[in-house]
């Protein structure tokens, strides 16, 4: 059968050109797709990665929640310029627990990945109430619910990190009975510090240097 | 599924050989098309208005006024989100619904599920919304959406694929035209990738984490992400290019057997380039090199598509004159030209270095979603819309004030985002001759305000544009109704019937 008969028959076949299209369009994603799902270094934690705590997690929830990750990137790119300004490159086995993860695509604001350490508790915090109190030029808009709203409000942290014990992050039993005892008398403000001190402190230390 | 044809086949023949029957499965269900249509255009005004908003916050950072749902963050996937799957998709099902009955002589498949889809649809897009503005955000791009609004949107997109491929399935035509595979692709590759990206475990209501992590996480998003581009914003739209550009024109396409060419080089190299959202990433090398190949093999079947659309009108520059449902079409294939051409030149890493995470990357994709999907999509509307109600136009210049205000917008809008992408990307890359950060982050950010505010006219012109069209629309719909129009009788050369008995 020629290929302009073959066709023939698929352009007037509507289960065949079903079948065509779910073929054709799904060789990509198969080749490119799977051997990454399978590849053991992609999942591999670097030296200080581990999954996140209580109140790490509930700090990096908010910050999905507050869409940070529209003006904000988590994803120092392997040049000199990149380096320089934020840090070491960002790895793969840094990510293994960021469920989703947050590489964002769009720099509003500068790179996030290695903020951890670099401002104090106190700067965050007048900072994500308002941030033009401390940058002038700033452009980012201020967070002052999170400094109103109680951390454990939605209760959910359990819940939350069972979860993620599904998927395979390794919780202990008394990481997780404790969750709740952690957040006690938190709010949410408080979180997202804790997450953003400890952003790109995964990397063994002498690399950070 | 052949024998299922025959006897579908046999059954519409059945019913069309009744003379009680004969009216009902002739008669083109347009009514839905017309409701898919107003709600398409309220989604446009909505996020529109939506995005506008946000770019006048990058200017004047307090106007949320303290208000979490006003927030950048939550208001941004609000707007793109809104006018992917708000004007966008009720534009595609409108213009599907539209043009699926007049390739195939037939009603639609199911006009009861089809009114489904297009309520059930709107539903998701206004709750789906609002649940963004309350911090329901997975934060993949283009997927924001939580898992239950990504449950129903799978229900509700298999329905539509139903309602679709029914109508094919049940078809007068022997061949099945090749707008129908446009929109065919666009139904069955988004829902494979809708429901792969956003495999997840659900913890509460509004909150899931996803089933892949990091480095595998982002592979998997970017080959939504691209593709969500690639079938919906581009395969979709193709599709109402190949109905509305010849019938429009008055041509039949250029060179049928090089739409059909383009048709599946496109279906196939779409889908690897995904990866060139992630340059210069922890993601394999080899991934990120195939994605660069890919990306500059997919101009090909992209020109392709563009050289037989313009091919088409060609004999026809002289409507142009006088229609301004054709020159939004015409100026849409050009616009798509470009997007493009773009599109691969900034997958190649040496110019991705500067690109990626500026403001090109936003004036790239609103080349393709004003200049190439918006515009393509009012062209259809001023098309379908007085055929619809069988009355002109309510105010022809008033359309033609649009198209400009549009052209404007769109130039306005990509030229500000170049000027500002272009300098943000070499400014960050710049050092001096010891090495040392030439300028600081927050420099280059203050010295944007100029394009910022040249993009926010932009997008205001753009605006007032897409308001004129639908007071248009709403004054020539105003009390009236759908006209009855009948399927046509079928050239015995090209019947159905025939060939399923053969």
């Amino acid at each position: 059968m020629s290929a302009l008969s073959l066709h023939k028959r698929i352009e007037e076949n509507t289960g065949l050109l079903i079948f065509g299209i779910l073929l054709v369009s799904s060789i990509g994603g198969l080749v490119q797709i799977l051997p990454v799902l399978n590849q053991e270094s992609l999942q591999e934690p670097t030296a200080n990665t581990k999954p996140y705590t209580a109140v790490e997690l509930t700090g990096r929830d908010i910050y999905i929640r507050e869409g940070c990750s529209v003006c904000h990137s988590q994803q120092i790119r392997p040049l000199i310029a990149e380096v320089e300004r934020y840090g070491p490159y960002s790895r793969a086995g840094e990510f293994v627990y960021d469920r989703p993860f947050l590489w964002g695509s769009k720099r509003t604001g500068p790179d996030l990945h290695r903020v951890g350490g670099k401002f104090s508790d106190d700067w965050h915090r007048v900072h994500l109430i308002d941030p033009r109190s401390v940058v002038p030029e700033s452009i980012m808009p201020g967070y002052p619910w999170l400094a109103r709203r109680n951390a454990n409000q939605a209760g959910d942290i359990v819940a939350k990190m069972k979860a993620l014990s599904i998927l395979g992050h390794p919780y202990t039993q008394e990481q997780i009975a404790t969750a709740e005892s952690e957040l006690e008398g938190l709010l949410e403000i408080d979180t997202l510090i804790v997450y953003l001190q400890m952003l790109g402190t995964g990397l063994d230390k002498e690399i950070i240097r | 599924m052949s024998a299922t044809l025959a006897t579908r086949s046999d059954a519409a023949e059945a019913v069309n050989n009744d003379p009680l029957h004969d009216s009902l499965a002739d008669i083109y269900e347009d009514k839905v098309v017309i409701r898919l249509i107003q709600f398409s255009v309220v989604w446009a005004v909505v996020a529109m208005t939506a995005g506008v908003y946000l770019s006048a916050e990058l200017l004047w950072p307090t106007i949320d006024f303290g208000q979490f749902w006003l927030s950048f963050g939550r208001l941004r996937p609000l707007h793109t989100n809104g006018i992917i799957f708000g004007f966008g998709v009720s534009a595609l099902m409108a213009t599907g619904f539209y043009s699926v009955q007049r390739t195939s002589h037939v009603r639609l498949y199911s006009p009861r599920l089809a009114w489904f889809c297009c309520y059930a649809w709107q539903l998701i897009v206004l709750l789906g919304g609002l649940s963004l503005l309350a911090g329901w955000n997975s934060t993949k791009e283009y997927a924001e959406l939580e898992w239950p609004f990504d449950i129903a949107i799978a229900v509700v997109w298999v329905l539509f694929g139903v309602v679709f491929f029914g109508t094919i399935a049940t078809r007068k035509i022997r061949p099945i035209y090749i707008s129908n595979w446009f929109y065919g692709a666009l139904i069955i590759v988004i829902a494979m990738l809708h429901i792969v990206n956003n495999l997840a475990i659900p913890v509460t209501i509004g909150k899931s984490y996803s089933l892949f992590a990091g480095a595998q996480d982002a592979v998997v998003q970017w080959w939504y992400g691209h593709n969500a581009v690639g079938f919906l914003l581009t395969g979709g739209f193709l599709g109402m290019m190949y109905y509305f550009l010849p019938k429009h024109s008055g041509r039949p396409i250029w060179s049928y057997r090089l739409s059909v060419v383009a048709f599946w080089a496109f279906t196939y190299s779409y889908i690897w380039a995904g990866p060139h959202h992630l340059h210069y990433s922890a993601i394999p090398e080899w991934v990120q090199s195939l994605a660069v190949v890919m990306s500059v093999i997919l101009l090909a079947p992209s020109w392709a598509t563009m050289i037989n659309g313009i091919m088409t009108v060609s004999t026809a520059w002289e409507k142009l004159k006088t229609d301004p449902a054709l020159k939004f079409i015409v100026l849409s294939l050009a616009f798509y030209g470009l997007a493009t051409f773009e599109g691969p030149m900034m997958s190649f890493p040496s110019v991705n270095v500067v690109s990626h995470f500026t403001d090109w990357t936003i004036g790239h994709v609103h080349s393709g979603a004003l200049g190439w999907n918006a515009m393509i999509t009012y062209g259809t509307f001023y098309f379908m819309v007085p055929r619809l109600v069988g009355a002109p136009l309510y105010s022809v210049r008033l359309a033609n004030i649009h198209f400009w205000m549009a052209l404007a917008g769109t130039m306005l809008y990509i030229v500000s985002m170049w000027g500002a992408g272009v300098s943000q990307g070499l400014l960050w890359l710049s050092v001096d001759e010891i090495g040392e950060l030439s300028f600081s982050f927050k420099d280059i950010m203050a010295s944007m305000q100029p394009f910022y505010a040249l993009r926010l006219i932009a997008g205001l012109i753009f605006l007032i544009g897409t308001c004129l069209m639908a007071f248009n629309l709403f004054k020539t719909l105003a009390g009236r109704h759908a006209v009855v129009v009948k399927a046509p009788p079928v050239d015995p050369a090209y019947a159905m019937v025939k060939e399923v008995a053969a």
